[in-house]
């Protein structure tokens, strides 16, 4: 990272854009499928996925967004076995869930070595270009643009087309009564199992991406643990935002604000030990958590398997 | 024959239940046609069929003379049915336009166009002469309410045939007699309608045809005109029914129970309860007779152990029980057949014999210190079963497997197994058929005349007045007058549970 010159305000806050940005997208994942009814705590897992192979699509190709499509097209294959147990089989979700994360550590470590033939982390590929000068030739705003990148766009974008879709679309409309109540759902011709896997699939395209806007962008390689808990953080936003996507868009910010304020807060000589600072994310987080921000209401049948023609 | 719907010959088992068999059905156009039966007899299973949740092993339906296929509710969309469920299918937290128009929203281009679904949802309500606003969300409605919302989502499928599932078991008197006015109006407009119940007033006053069903099989099809009360319920019992509830008078002893004074809030933080006062003697029942929502629940919750009282007393044998816990009060000799059997009287998911010693779990021989002995248990779940008539293949299966007048039974067996001084029935017979309804109430004459005394809340006045010996009326959190039951006319109750008084009304004199 290049702050030199740059007024720490404007530091601040284009790292908390860059740190929120993977958050973000696993958050809307998370949406999807929680909204359709559906728990998913497998987002840490398809975001490991996603950012693997982001690197190897790169690697591979040598171009990046190659490398993207290989993020989302991974995300959604494991998003589809969450959905295959969890819609089809009944599975517990969370447990397909947990499972998925564990799978996804070992499965990405055992690959490394088959593709890479590397231990911990992979060779560095081409990232995603940016053009930064061109940004910061932009008047007023332009230094900060230039600290950006292009996935911050993506994941804004993609807050406001999912708002879209959930308010604003019949398919919005459906995807919400069957997180509420998929027997009405039915009982009027709504295909409930269609849509949780439309959704849960998505969730996990959409993790994926968020892998590979960790993978293919600051750095540009793939490293073993490099998501550490970003998939639960991405949870507790999305609750924390009360199961919308504006809400979940500022919880993310919030939580990525403490954890940019961490690491820029270490560069400003105050009299705290740096383990101070390093808390804050997490002290944040479990304000959040113990539900000092009041009651969120999730989707009324969130995490209940619909059976068809039951009593 | 014009038809509208001819049900031949269907068939459909579920494990261990032949829920329908060979059962034939059929509507005629523009008629308010009743399927009559007991809980479990398989009213709904059919009305399932011709909605396509279920599809039938054997057997053809036929709409407007055309054999088809329901495959799914789609299905019957597509050919005119709808179908407004007992438990209704509508989402909460949305509002009543979008649960009209999901499945079949107005768009415009790839958008939900929700200013049509206003409109629309508007037309057709002012077309059936429903007040209702659009834009309300469900959970702030009334039940009534949501059922004009339910019914008004058929009508917006187009459908010219109506399913109603026991439709007035939620509703009050008034939203019954509302219910039949739209209904009759439906028809007018030429939509042919099937009533689900077993409720033979509401048959009486309704139909134009009954079908009866029993045990999955039709007994018979009757002009509604041609037939009686009586005759129907013998037809959907099998037996000669006695729909009058047969006791001696009352021999009533010494005071067992006492509420003084007692004040408590409701859970909006008001005052619902303002100054009770109540005594039930051993040996008698005591009604409370009232209109929901007059402090009844609150009052319950308070003598139970589940409410804080703000002042006053409750006392049971010369004992204050006041603020003590549930285990206290129940070991005090209380025991509470509660309003909800669902919420508050099993736990669905656990088998009966866990469920017959609900209260009793941590006593012997149920119990032996911290492990449970279920020997015991399941032997003691048997004698209940046994004498109570609990309809079920053993004592294994979960609570929620029975109806709900087995159900019922098994709240019941085990509240009167504590050997209680106070029996508190809130509600006993809600939702219940002919057969457990005569069969409550006779057991809680038993109970009386054993020298219990027994607390009847109902918002039913026939079922008050037809147990109880004496009535007190609630209104507004106060008690407004207790007659004697022998005295005591609908017309009075009436009035004083509309919080008016009455002229003959002795000061004090009755208390």
């Amino acid at each position: 990272m290049n702050n030199t010159g740059l007024p720490i305000i404007v530091a601040l806050l284009a790292s908390t854009l860059r740190l929120a940005t993977p958050l973000i997208f696993a958050a809307l994942g998370g949406l999807f499928s929680e909204k359709s009814g559906v728990v998913n705590i497998g987002l840490e897992g398809m975001l490991t996925i996603g950012a693997f192979f982001a690197v190897y699509g790169s690697f591979k190709t040598n171009n990046p967004w190659i490398g993207i499509i290989f993020a989302v097209i991974s995300g959604a294959a494991i998003a589809a076995v969450h959905a295959f147990l969890s819609i089809h089989l009944k599975a517990d979700q969370t447990i397909s869930g947990v499972a998925i994360n564990i799978f996804a550590a070992a499965i990405t470590s055992y690959l490394l070595m088959v593709l890479f033939n590397r231990q911990g982390q992979t060779d560095g590929v081409t990232p995603l270009y940016y053009p930064k000068e061109a940004m910061q030739s932009i008047p007023v705003i332009g230094k900060f643009l230039g600290e950006l990148n292009w996935y911050v766009f993506i994941a804004i974008a993609l807050v406001i087309v999912t708002n879209y879709i959930f308010y604003k679309t019949p398919l919005g409309l459906r995807i919400r009564a069957v997180g509420e109540h998929p027997k009405a759902a039915d009982t009027l011709g709504i295909g409930v199992y269609g849509i949780r896997y439309l959704c849960v699939i998505l969730s996990g395209a959409l993790a994926g991406l968020g892998g590979a806007s960790l993978s293919l962008s600051n750095t540009n390689l793939f490293r073993e643990g490099m998501v550490s808990g970003k998939g639960f953080i991405a949870i507790a936003a999305m609750i924390f935002g009360n199961y919308k996507p504006f809400g979940a868009l500022w919880a993310c910010l919030i939580f990525a604000l403490a954890d940019a304020f961490q690491i820029v807060a270490q560069g400003l000589g105050w009299p705290f030990p740096t383990e101070f600072y390093s808390a804050i994310p997490f002290i944040i987080t479990m304000i959040v958590l113990s539900g000092f921000v009041g009651k969120t209401v999730p989707p009324a049948a969130d995490g209940i398997p619909y059976e068809k023609g039951e009593k | 024959m014009d038809f509208v719907v001819e049900m031949k010959g269907i068939t459909k088992v579920f494990p261990g239940v032949r829920a329908n068999e060979n059962v034939n059905f059929q509507l005629k156009k523009g008629e308010i046609h009743v399927l009559l039966g007991e809980n479990g007899a398989g009213k709904t299973t059919l009305m399932n069929i011709l909605y396509g949740l279920y599809q039938p092993d054997e057997g053809e339906i036929f709409v407007k003379g055309k054999k088809i296929n329901i495959k799914s509710p789609s299905d019957a969309i597509a050919n005119g049915i709808g179908m407004v469920h007992q438990h209704f299918m509508l989402v909460q937290n949305f509002t009543v336009a979008e649960n009209i128009v999901l499945g079949k929203e107005p768009k415009k281009s790839i958008n939900l166009d929700m200013n049509k679904a206003v409109e629309d949802t508007k037309k057709i309500a002012d077309a059936y002469g429903f007040k209702i606003d659009p834009n309300s969300v469900i959970e702030d409605i009334t039940v009534g309410q949501q059922q004009k919302v339910e019914i008004l989502k058929a009508l917006y499928r187009g459908a010219e045939i109506l399913i109603l599932d026991e439709p007035t078991a939620v509703l009050t008197p008034q939203e019954i007699e509302e219910l039949g006015v739209i209904l009759k109006n439906l028809v007018k407009e030429g939509k042919s309608i099937i009533l689900i119940t077993h409720k033979l007033k509401e048959v009486m006053g309704m139909s134009d045809r009954v079908t009866i069903i029993r045990r999955g099989k039709v007994i018979n099809t009757v002009n509604t005109k041609e037939t009686n009360i009586e005759q129907l319920a013998e037809m959907m019992v099998g037996r000669k029914v006695n729909l009058v509830v047969e006791k001696k008078p009352a021999n009533p002893k010494e005071v067992i129970f006492k509420v003084e004074k007692l004040e408590a809030l409701d859970h909006r933080g008001l005052l619902a309860l303002k100054g009770i006062d109540l005594q039930v003697r051993a040996g008698e029942i005591l009604g409370i007779a009232g209109v929901d929502g007059n402090g009844q629940t609150e009052l319950l919750e308070v003598i139970t152990g589940l409410r804080k009282a703000k002042s006053g007393k409750v006392i049971i044998n010369n004992k204050d029980v006041t603020g003590k816990s549930p285990k206290e009060i129940i070991e005090s000799g209380i025991s509470n057949i509660p309003e909800d059997r669902h919420k508050r009287g099993l736990v669905l998911k656990y088998s009966l014999a866990e469920n017959s010693i609900l209260g009793m779990h941590s006593k012997k021989p149920f119990a032996n210190g911290i492990m449970m002995n279920y020997a015991k248990i399941k032997e003691f779940a048997r004698k209940l079963i046994d004498e109570f008539d609990v309809r079920t293949p053993n004592e294994d299966v979960a609570a929620s497997s029975l109806s709900g007048g087995n159900q019922q039974k098994m709240v019941v067996a085990r509240e009167i197994a504590k050997d209680p001084d106070l029996i508190i029935a809130a509600q006993p017979t809600r939702g219940l058929d002919v057969g457990a309804i005569e069969y409550i109430h006779k057991r809680l004459v038993a109970e009386r005349d054993k020298g219990r005394g027994v607390l009847l809340v109902s918002l039913e006045l026939d079922e008050v007045m037809a147990l109880s010996d004496r009535i007190a009326v609630i209104y507004d959190g106060e008690i407004v007058g207790v007659l004697d039951a022998k005295d005591a006319t609908e017309n009075d109750l009436g009035i004083l549970m509309a919080g008016g008084t009455l002229e003959s009304q002795s000061k004090g004199g009755v208390q």
